[in-house]
């Protein structure tokens, strides 16, 4: 059994064991966490020695300013890792600033994904809080002239039986400068989950008040003194399209026109692509029209959306190729032998991320440095590629950072800061480069399309003895991050992202589970991240295939699940943060059948399907359970969802307003992924670039929604996108149960439900 | 040059008179509440008044309002205190924020027109507006709370 988590490329962002640092610097006092290669020993002089990363300070007025290395794009980040600190610090909230960081290496990894911040940050900064709450103690204590353990800290001040002193007193007068071994550090006393006053409450998170008045400030709105316009021409293939030549006659006379340059790209991110410069964004768009570009394209002009799923299909079909995750013995055996099987093939088309903001950047060179101002969730994978790109060290370029008009995975790839970059370069002048919405659908790294198949094996009375599982899509991680692969059983290497959830809980005998890389869709286009990812696919088909099978064994569909979901063996659970299990998914799932009146009688072509996940990795499971109520209309197949139920465990809650929409927010993106949204690529493009033709939920879609978080003070895990995950096989499974349509593709259109209708058996 | 009023203010722009009104709001005059999002008046980030009614200024000539009342997000309420904005940090409604000044002018001519609004009133008159972050729900909700508070049915607090 080999690991079944992304554990790869999370130890590369956890900090290793490090000692934490108090400094004192100018008229204020520094908390952050010393870089590895000094964490063991003593400390002489702070200033000397050391180059910390600073994770807060507090200075002679009592602020407490937090520095936040994630992106904010909706999820309130810095106000959930600001509460972590100042619960700890017992701060006073009203004194807490939280400033979103540029990129610098000193910040380690900087990345904003996978639903990991709050998870990753937790216990970090708790006892980054708490260190500073001691030192403050002690400090205080010794100016109020007590001794330290009759002192207690709370509301930004420390209190002794007769008197007190603010933080800000102690800044100014004390001498705070203390280490902290990793050790020491590990054995710091972290509250009582009944002693919060932060966590579990709510409050204004901060970055709502600017996104209400038109201040906030995100990448498309960043200005430069002389800054200039670009509008991209995105050549007809993501590789390997040249440019022959650039006609621009046709833009000469427009007024504000600069010229058209095609980019020299050393870092092969943009290849084939031209820029058109102008004065002004209004003359730059008008004249990338009038712009004429011969380009000879790459081999994936010929590819479409067909041609990558039948690929898929030869991939699955030979049974020699890609990575086996699991790979217990028996599993032939087991299903060559059964009295009692099924095997189900389940697909999911291309699906575009359509962030609002559309991509942009500003970028130009100043005093020796380069700058690019935009919104990213990945600098640190972005910043060696502009280096290349660049010609110049990563030292000398700085990622200002943005709010993210809506990230859901797509600015996990930078590389639409390249172009602005070399743009810049080009020309010697700063450059806003602004992809319209159609550039912008023509350069995404959309949701690779998917194929899988299932396999399952039972005995008489139901009990499961084996389960294969053979999933087939673009892979994000080879392209975009290829250190970051795992090793499968049999040594392949496989994207982690594009499988997890085949990996699940529910003991099912003898499993295998096979990862393979649909290299044609890798060719054809830049497989992205998208809301959770290959979680949303993979439990589409898990979760379809477990109703599928419950009923061909003639078993309720919640007791078939509740069977496998016994937490033996591998499905136990452990610490740190899947204590429990198995158990706990069950209880998610019990909860939300109880909650949407599973079982109960429902009018004609009215169904409930139930669906439940662990969210994405095993390392860090979110318990979700879904009940989809849907109505089907039987004369034309429109599927109208009435209530989506969720029932979530998450492990301790930080700041349950922001949990709620995270999960109001997911849930919503699973019922657009499950029958709204989906493109398909035509020769080599997106089929659609604009809202003309693309679908998406709009406020007339939207069902009643009702969430319940389980209480819980597990770790805290992550909640921006376990929700997506559970929502669309919920809705396959309802229409089942409204109609008996069985329907085994994302989206999921009419057409669709019509014909199963016609086929059922 | 195309002369109008903006947030109460008289303004010239010198870009084109078939230039898009939003960019000359975003890049000519420096407000930059007013978002892009899809360019072709589907989206309804870009949603600005002009004399009072909601309009995609990401598909309005600036010519076409030469001499017209433009409001955008930013003179909305002078305080920032409309009774939408309020509803709006109350329910914590942005996620990213992106979509929230469109969604927001578009909701204040609803309410104008439906004091009292319904679901279907919400729907149809909200379609328009996309929220990628899928903040619907609240949006929903601060609506009617705005509507009751415009209403004096509930006071503030």
């Amino acid at each position: 059994m080999v690991s079944l988590s992304a554990h790869g490329l999370r130890s590369s962002v956890e900090p290793s064991r490090r000692g934490f640092l108090i400094t004192m610097m100018g008229a204020g006092v520094m908390m952050g966490y010393a870089r590895s290669s000094f964490a063991a020993g003593p400390v002489r002089s702070a200033g000397e020695l050391f180059e910390p990363t600073i994770w807060y300070g507090i200075d002679s007025s009592g602020t407490v300013t937090i520095n936040i290395i994630r992106a904010e794009m909706g999820q309130h980040v810095g106000t959930a890792l600001g509460r972590i600190v100042a619960e700890e610090l017992e701060a006073d909230w009203n004194k807490v600033k939280i400033v979103t960081v540029d990129s610098d290496s000193k910040w380690g990894t900087m990345i904003t994904g996978a639903s990991w911040s709050v998870w990753q940050s937790f216990p970090l900064l708790s006892r980054a809080g708490a260190a500073g709450r001691i030192a403050l103690v002690e400090e205080g204590a010794k100016l109020l002239g007590v001794p330290s353990q009759v002192c207690k800290a709370g509301d930004g001040a420390v209190h002794a039986r007769r008197s007190s002193i603010l933080y800000g007193e102690i800044v100014a007068r004390g001498d705070l400068r203390r280490t902290f071994t990793a050790e020491q550090l590990e054995e710091l006393p972290i509250k009582a989950p009944d002693k919060r006053r932060l966590i579990g409450r709510d409050t204004l998170a901060l970055d709502v008040p600017s996104k209400v008045n038109g201040k906030g400030r995100y990448g498309l709105d960043a200005v430069a003194e002389g800054m200039i316009y670009a509008r991209p021409k995105i050549p007809p293939t993501r590789y390997d399209s040249r440019v022959i030549s650039i006609d621009d006659s046709a833009a000469k006379g427009l007024p504000g026109y600069l010229k058209s340059v095609a980019l020299e790209d050393p870092s092969g991110t943009v290849p084939g692509w031209v820029v058109v410069f102008a004065e002004s964004f209004i003359a730059a768009n008008r004249a990338a029209d009038l712009v004429k570009v011969t380009w000879s394209s790459g081999k994936a002009a010929i590819i479409s959306e067909r041609d990558m799923q039948n690929y898929a299909a030869g991939l699955i079909a030979d049974r020699n190729g890609g990575s086996l995750l699991v790979d217990d013995p028996g599993v032939d055996a087991a299903l060559s032998s059964a009295k009692h099987k099924i095997e189900r093939t389940y697909t999911t088309g291309t699906v575009m991320h359509f962030a609002l903001e559309p991509l942009s950047a500003l970028a130009f060179e100043k005093d020796g440095v380069f700058e690019i101002h935009t919104g990213n969730q990945w600098q640190t994978l972005i910043l060696p590629v502009l280096a290349k790109a660049l010609g110049r060290s990563q030292d000398k370029i700085v990622m200002r950072s943005y709010l993210i008009g809506g990230g859901f995975g797509r600015r996990l790839d930078g590389d639409y800061a390249v172009p602005a970059a070399l743009a810049a370069k080009a020309i010697g002048k700063p450059v806003k480069m602004v992809c319209t919405r159609p550039d912008d659908m023509r350069f995404d790294c959309p949701r690779s399309p998917s194929r899988q198949v299932l396999r399952m094996a039972w005995e008489d009375g139901g009990r499961v003895t084996a389960m294969d599982h053979h999933a087939a899509a673009g892979w994000p991680t080879a392209v975009m991050a290829p250190l970051f692969m795992l090793k499968g059983a049999n040594g392949v290497p496989y994207d982690p992202f594009s499988i997890q959830g085949a990996d699940h809980w529910y003991t099912v005998g003898a499993q295998r589970v096979r990862a393979l890389r649909n290299d044609l869709a890798d060719r054809t286009f830049r497989a992205g991240y998208l809301r959770s990812v290959g979680s949303g696919w993979l439990n589409w088909a898990v979760e379809s295939f477990m109703n599928e099978a419950a009923y061909a064994a003639g078993i309720d569909p919640v007791e078939f699940r509740l069977r496998l979901l016994d937490g033996a063996g591998r499905n136990a659970g452990s610490a740190p943060s899947a204590v429990g299990g198995a158990h706990r998914q069950a209880t998610v799932l019990t909860r939300v059948a109880e909650k949407a009146g599973w079982g109960k009688q429902t009018p004609r072509d009215v169904g409930i399907g139930i669906a439940t996940t662990f969210g994405q990795e095993r390392a860090m499971p979110t318990w979700v359970a879904c009940a989809a109520r849907v109505r089907v209309d039987r004369s034309n197949g429109h599927v109208a969802v009435e209530k989506l139920t969720l029932v979530i465990d998450a492990g301790t809650i930080i700041h349950p307003d922001s949990a709620e929409a995270q999960v109001e927010g997911a849930a919503l993106w699973g019922l657009g992924m499950a029958l709204h949204e989906g493109s398909a690529f035509v020769k080599g493009q997106p089929k659609d670039t604009n809202l003309d033709t693309y679908r998406v939920v709009r406020m007339g879609d939207v069902p009643a929604v009702e969430i319940e978080f389980l209480p819980s003070t597990e770790a805290p895990v992550g909640l921006g996108e376990p929700a997506t995950t559970a929502v669309a096989p919920a809705i396959g499974n309802a229409i089942f149960s409204a109609c008996g349509a069985r329907v085994r593709h994302l989206p999921i259109r009419p057409e669709a439900v019509l014909e199963a209708l016609a086929h059922r058996a | 040059m195309t002369k109008f009023n903006l947030n109460g203010r008289t303004v010239s722009v010198h870009c084109p008179d078939d230039a898009p009104l939003l960019w000359a709001i975003r890049d000519e005059l420096g407000l930059t509440g007013t978002k892009f999002g899809c360019g072709i008046g589907f989206c309804g980030a870009c949603t600005v008044h002009v004399e009072g009614r909601a309009t995609r200024s990401c598909i309005t000539p600036v010519g076409g309002i030469a001499g017209a009342r433009v409001t955008t997000i930013e003179g909305l309420d002078p305080e920032g205190t409309h009774p939408l904005q309020t509803a709006w940090l109350e329910l914590q409604v942005p996620q990213c924020g992106y979509c929230q000044p469109g969604q927001i002018m578009q909701a204040a001519t609803l309410l104008k027109d439906y004091p009292n609004p319904t679901d279907r009133d919400i729907n149809a008159i909200m379609a328009g507006n996309v929220c990628r972050c899928m903040t619907y729900v609240r949006i929903r909700k601060a609506i009617k709370l705005a509507a009751k508070r415009t209403r004096g049915e509930v006071t503030h607090g």
